[in-house]
């Protein structure tokens, strides 16, 4: 009771402190705003692109192609071999009448339509076996041995861009750790300081208070508060920022997104990560604070 | 309930505030302490909340050797003392209620028990009407009284102050001084630096002469 007593009065000094200089206080809240945006709005689109990746078929396939002109016999010929080569699990070929025929039921058709010949060559299906789907670059290295034989022309490693992507998203993900790291040391020093300046002109009360029997968890009371709460608004200022930037992204991101065939519409953060955001905000704030009551009251002694 | 036991207090670089100074406060006493400007009369009450501690010799407050009080300890100590200022150390952003406020939040009060004994103590020095002023627009004399209602504000049982009287014209220092008397009456230890004894008849002095008692 007496502690929540203490508590209360610290809190409603820091609340009059802040109300009382708006201006530094909206700054300051901007400030750690902007720097805690870039790692949010980072977060959230990281974890659509791996959401939408995840929809991607994980297990890849290779696809040979044979010569325009190639005889179906030497496609079967081809298909067979590649059955008996270890590491494979299936194979199937896809006839070029075939391809044609659905091809010219698709987008394409027109195109296709006016075209004098088959353009599509007979296409070998490479289904690998599971032992090889954990070894990346044995997929490299089965398509490598297919691309020298002589009546291949062409492989295509099928999930290759989605293995890259999926590489680039946990490139990103680092990225963005670090850049947490980074601006998450930014907005403690961004409260140590402005609790420093809060201390240099409240140094008579702090002395006041120490003469009249304060315990240094006391004098800490209101500071701790003050960065906790300048945190929190700076994450509620962060929260609008990513807020804003998705409803000015989400329709043109979705557009490109569907160029490439996926449904990428980005949503405002949920309740869970905007808590979140609002309370690590807040507890960086008040470590900045913790941080600068120490040094200020070593410096007092 | 305070003794002094061969206290000498040197100041840097080499400025002796108090010499071999030994003395006795019973509890209940009315003491004023009296000397000339630099005699070491701030010094001596000073070291009772270790504001200062002794060079040599010991403080002791109600058997607790303070001048050997860790970091620690020394809030509880003062908690238990009213502290008037030569200076007054008001507060001069917050109001003239959270002034007094201030000492019975340090002691934990609980707010509402805590706002009850502040308009108390302001009520006490004449001053619950500028409740919400600020204290630059209070006088002199009304400031003084509010540096008094905040050191008595949580009752402590040792008042000390500090030229409690210091620039008020004769009249006021004549009600402060009675403020002091009052409590004196009521069972509170104090002991007071003044120049003017005149204004404590009732006090038992302590004159103190170049840091030596006199
Ligand atoms: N912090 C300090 N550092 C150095 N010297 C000091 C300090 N405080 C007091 N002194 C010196 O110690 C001596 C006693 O000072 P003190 O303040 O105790 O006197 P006082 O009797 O209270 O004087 P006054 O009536 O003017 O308030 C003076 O010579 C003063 O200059
Ligand atoms: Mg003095």
């Amino acid at each position: 009771m007496r502690w929540l007593g203490a508590h209360w009065n610290a809190l409603r000094l820091a609340l009059r402190r802040l109300a009382a200089a708006p201006l530094n206080t909206l700054l300051a809240a901007l400030g750690i705003g902007i720097a805690l945006a870039l790692p949010a709005g980072g977060a959230l689109l990281l974890n659509h692109v791996t959401a939408m990746t995840q929809g991607m078929p994980a297990t890849p396939q290779l696809t040979a192609f044979l010569a325009v002109d190639a005889e179906r016999k030497t496609a079967l010929a081809a298909a067979t071999r590649i059955r008996n080569l270890p590491g494979v699990a299936r194979t199937q070929l896809l006839a070029r009448e075939d391809t044609l025929a659905r091809m010219k039921s698709g987008a394409l058709a027109d195109a296709i339509g006016v075209l004098p010949n088959n353009p599509f060559p007979d296409a070998i299906v490479v289904t690998p076996a599971d032992s090889i789907n954990e070894v990346p670059a044995a997929i490299e290295q089965l398509a490598a041995t297919l691309r020298q034989w002589k009546e291949i022309e062409h492989v295509q490693v099928d999930a290759d861009w989605a293995r890259r992507l999926a590489a680039f998203v946990r490139l990103a993900r680092t990225a963005l750790l670090l850049l947490a790291a980074l601006l998450g040391v930014g907005l403690v020093a961004i409260t140590f300081g402005t609790i420093r300046l809060q201390l240099l002109t409240r140094r008579a009360e702090v002395e006041v208070s120490r003469l009249l029997g304060a315990t240094d968890g006391f004098i800490r009371r209101p500071f701790l508060w003050h960065g906790a709460l300048l945190g929190w608004l700076g994450g509620i200022a962060a929260w609008l920022i990513v807020a804003a930037a998705i409803l000015w992204l989400r329709l043109p991101l979705a557009e490109l997104a569907q160029l490439y065939g996926f449904d990428l519409l980005l949503a405002l953060p949920d309740a869970a990560a905007s808590a979140a955001l609002l309370a690590g905000a807040a507890l960086l704030g008040w470590l900045g604070a913790l941080l600068s009551m120490r040094q200020f009251l070593r410096g007092m002694e | 309930m305070i003794r002094f036991d061969r206290v000498t207090k040197r100041y840097p670089p080499d400025i002796t505030a108090l010499a071999d100074v030994s003395a006795e406060i019973g509890a209940g006493e009315l003491v004023a302490v009296l000397g000339h400007s630099g005699a070491g009369k701030s010094t001596l009450l000073k070291l009772i909340p270790a504001i200062e501690r002794p060079t040599s010799g010991s403080v002791l407050v109600n058997g607790q050797n303070v001048g050997a009080l860790g970091r620690k300890a020394l809030p509880y100590l003062r908690r238990n003392i009213g502290l008037v200022f030569q200076d007054q150390k008001l507060l001069f952003d917050r109001s003239v209620l959270a002034n007094v406020l201030l000492p019975l939040e340090i002691a934990g009060f609980a707010p509402k028990e805590a706002k009850r004994r502040a308009e108390a103590a302001l009520d006490k020095a004449g001053l619950l009407a500028r409740a919400r002023a600020l204290p630059v627009a209070l006088s002199g004399g009304e400031q003084q009284r509010l540096a008094i209602a905040r050191a008595v504000a949580h009752r402590p049982a040792l008042l000390l102050a500090d030229e409690p009287t210091a620039y008020l014209d004769a009249d006021t220092a004549r009600d402060v001084a009675n403020i002091f008397t009052e409590f004196h009456r009521v069972g509170v230890t104090v002991l007071l630096a003044t120049y003017d004894a005149g204004l404590f008849p009732a006090a038992r002095p302590l004159r103190l002469d170049h840091g030596r008692l006199a």
